[in-house]
């Protein structure tokens, strides 16, 4: 299936500017998944993977298309401007997931580091993305967009979570939007702000004290009738239903440690396929 | 499309008086006698639990979803007299929902003596005070004491524990009501439920045939503060609330 | 219509004494308060600070949407708006809040002031969003709208940390006063996106408020309803 590659800023000196495309499509047997499209640019390096850790949803099944995308050794730095585009084509199975944390640093010359992805996941089609927290460093000025629209048909579960600033650190400012449309209408749109110059963002109705914040979306039409009921779990986590067959558990932890903790209990309430196996390490 | 259910509209009957008298115990009591009667609901107001409803529900005096809370914000006063929107739509939906019903029983929060039901939320209210709050309560008089159309004292059997004179009492509050009734209540006595029942029937008959005119108790009696302060004030403190006398 | 008229509307919208149920709620304070995340004044001043650059910029943008669309006529624009707003609000018990709050406005406006853009909006209408409809129906600018809707926010908390916080109320209007100039920010940029597509519309989260309110409906004891 076709895939329109974003468009190809010119490249600046001193700033790195990715754009990377992913695709797969149901093989001619119609079980096996296969990636169909793989670019990768410079720092965004896309590679076909097997199973790594805990994932949803996929346990035990061979016929995915599995990607893990490493997004250079460091970065991005301020100025770069990195962008992903991934469709999962219909019926088809794509489990992505991340090499390790990415680390969002200020860059030489200051500026805003951006990274946007933009996801489609087509008729039938079931996206597991699985990627590695964001550590928003010192000084760091990163903004964080993912687009994804999905069909009604489809299923996906996603993770992400950000982490204010290495061991000790004060984060710099950071902002991420995740906007998920199914069918073309809207079905979650957060944007997530913190650091000097986002106001409130250390109060208690939004992150407070905390060092981790994160979420897991998991959208299924078997919910159409009604997705799992809300549960906080904990002081720090909670599950709930939105308004539409989906659902989101949304946490805030002192550490990446405790919130993914936190996370994996969140799973682990919703039980069946959604539950991530863990392979001996705690929530890996 | 609004909320209000005009078609099926039920007799509303406020339950109100301070905390402790025994509003839930007077509403499962009427529930328990009326309900193969009438087709009855229930609104409770709760401060900060949902006891009420609870205690209700666990008497099974009527099925679990007849029963609905509603939440005052520690406001039990502003929600049955200066902003009955919560109260009068859980009535409309109760309406709605089990149509036709006929009477539909609204038990206040539970609050001073001052708070009486706005006549746009009820038809009919009844006050209902105890034997155990004090033998001079009733002579204190003040809105719903005075002019509600049914005073209840309550828990009449406790009388001689504490030390209070019953038919003195009733007295009292049938000078401070000029002749309205007084129902000196025990669910330990038949004969005082069977008067309650036949009340709250005539209640009924009267607000069906559309004889029954609602009254307003009002707010407490005007007062002034000093000399220089011609302001009135319905009652002493900070909340915001309306001047209906003004 | 120019929105130019009715400053006193404004105020009788924007007045917390507009008998539709706002009282039983604290504006998420309570339930912060339990979770033992404000006990003091600059706890509180974070908490305020924080929650009117989230929930209440979320709400003002789309009560100044709801006022833009019901002023030109453009009502079959509401469900899209109704959606975009579901999304912004991950908690199930603050969606059901925030409608439930929305049928006792209307169920008040439709007798205070009626007009049939009520009608037409359904079952449940999400409170900014009825707002923006009496804003309308009121000739009430978008900018108007977004204004009272912060200020009601914060009077909301304010007026309920009372209740549940040891403060001085002195202290607690301080705050207020502190916080004026941002409001009227937030009232621009909320006024700025009602302009522009539903889509764009602001969607600051607020995670822990988010938590706290699941929480706070499984209190057994509580003053507040949120």
């Amino acid at each position: 299936m076709f895939v329109s590659s974003p468009p190809e800023p010119a490249p600046h000196a001193n700033h790195m500017v990715a754009r990377a495309v992913l695709a797969s499509e149901l093989g001619p047997d119609g079980r096996r998944s296969r990636v169909s499209r793989l670019r990768s640019d410079g720092p965004l390096v896309l590679r076909p993977s097997h199973p790594k850790g805990a994932e949803p949803l996929t346990h035990r099944r061979t016929d995915a298309a599995r990607v893990s995308l490493a997004a250079g050794t460091a970065g991005p730095l301020g100025g770069d401007d990195y962008a992903l585009s991934i469709h999962v084509g219909a019926g088809s199975t794509l489990v992505l997931q991340d090499v390790a944390a990415m680390l969002v640093l200020p860059g030489a010359g200051g500026g805003r580091s951006r990274m946007s992805l933009d996801i489609r996941v087509d008729d039938g089609a079931t996206f597991v993305w699985w990627p590695e927290p964001i550590i928003a460093a010192h000084r760091c000025d990163h903004t964080h967009d993912i687009r994804i629209e999905i069909a009604p048909d489809a299923r996906m579960i996603l993770r992400e979570e950000a982490i204010l600033g290495r061991h000790g650190e004060v984060p710099g400012n950071f902002a991420s939007r995740l906007r998920i449309t199914r069918g073309g209408a809207a079905l979650y749109d957060q944007r997530l702000r913190f650091g000097p110059s986002a106001a409130g963002a250390d109060g208690a109705a939004v992150l407070g004290d905390a060092g981790a914040v994160g979420s897991i979306i998991a959208v299924d039409p078997a919910w159409e009738r009604g997705a799992p009921p809300a549960d906080p779990y904990d002081r720090g986590a909670a599950l709930t239903p939105l308004a539409g067959p989906a659902i989101a558990i949304g946490a805030v932890a002192a550490d990446s440690l405790a919130l993914r903790r936190l996370l994996v209990r969140g799973l682990d309430i919703l039980g069946g396929p959604w539950i991530a196996r863990h392979n001996g390490k705690d929530g890996s | 499309m609004t909320d209000e259910t005009k078609s099926h509209r039920a007799l509303r009957l406020g339950v109100a008086g301070p905390v402790g008298t025994g509003k839930s115990s007077v509403i499962a009591t009427i529930c328990r006698q009326l309900r193969d009667e009438f087709a009855l609901g229930v609104v409770t107001n709760d401060i900060y639990t949902d006891e009420d409803t609870r205690f209700l529900k666990s008497a099974g005096v009527l099925p679990e979803e007849r029963i609905r809370a509603v939440e005052t914000g520690a406001c039990p006063h502003t929600a049955i007299r200066d902003d009955v929107t919560m109260n009068l739509m859980a009535v409309e939906d109760m309406e709605r929902d089990f149509a036709p019903l006929d009477i539909v029983l609204v038990e206040s929060g539970g609050d001073n003596l001052t708070a009486t039901f706005s006549p746009a939320l009820v038809d009919a209210q009844l006050f209902v005070l105890d034997v155990a709050g004090g033998g001079d309560v009733a002579r204190k008089g003040g809105p719903g004491i005075a002019r509600a159309d049914l005073l209840v004292i309550n828990k009449i059997d406790l009388g001689p524990h504490v030390d209070v004179d019953v038919d003195r009492m009733v007295a009292d509050a049938e000078a401070a009501r000029h002749g309205a009734p007084v129902l000196a209540l025990s669910r330990h006595r038949p004969e005082t439920v069977a008067a309650l029942c036949d009340w709250v029937r005539a209640i009924h008959g009267s607000w069906a045939n559309g004889s029954h005119t609602p009254i307003d108790p009002g707010p407490m009696a005007p007062h002034h503060h000093g000399p220089k302060d011609d302001h009135t004030h319905a009652h002493g403190h900070s909340h915001p609330h309306h001047h209906p006398h003004d | 219509m120019d929105g130019a008229g009715g400053s006193a509307a404004l105020l009788l919208l924007s007045d917390g004494r507009l008998p539709a149920g706002g009282y039983a709620h604290s504006g998420g304070l309570e339930p912060a308060v339990t979770a033992g995340r404000v006990t003091d004044m600059s706890d509180l001043e974070r908490f305020l600070v924080g929650r009117e650059e989230t929930a209440g910029l979320i709400a003002a943008a789309f009560s100044a949407a709801a006022c833009e669309r019901s002023r030109r006529g453009e009502l079959f624009e509401i469900p899209a708006l109704e959606a975009e707003l579901d999304a912004r609000i991950p908690s199930s018990e603050l969606r059901r809040i925030s409608r439930e709050l929305g049928r006792q406005l209307r169920r008040a406006m439709s007798a205070v002031h009626p007009h049939p853009h009520y009608d037409a909006l359904g079952a449940a209408p999400h409170q900014p969003v009825v707002m923006g409809v009496a804003a309308a129906s009121l000739d009430l600018s978008p900018r108007d709208m977004a204004l009272a809707i912060l200020h009601e926010t914060n009077a909301d908390a304010a007026a309920a940390a009372a209740k549940v916080l040891r403060v001085d109320p002195f202290d607690v209007h301080a705050i207020l006063a502190r916080m004026a100039t941002r409001l009227d920010r937030l009232a621009g940029e909320a006024a700025r996106a009602a302009q522009g597509p539903s889509a764009d519309l602001p969607a600051p989260g607020s995670p822990l408020a988010d938590i706290a309110a699941e929480h706070h409906r499984r209190a057994d004891v509580r003053l507040f309803a949120s």
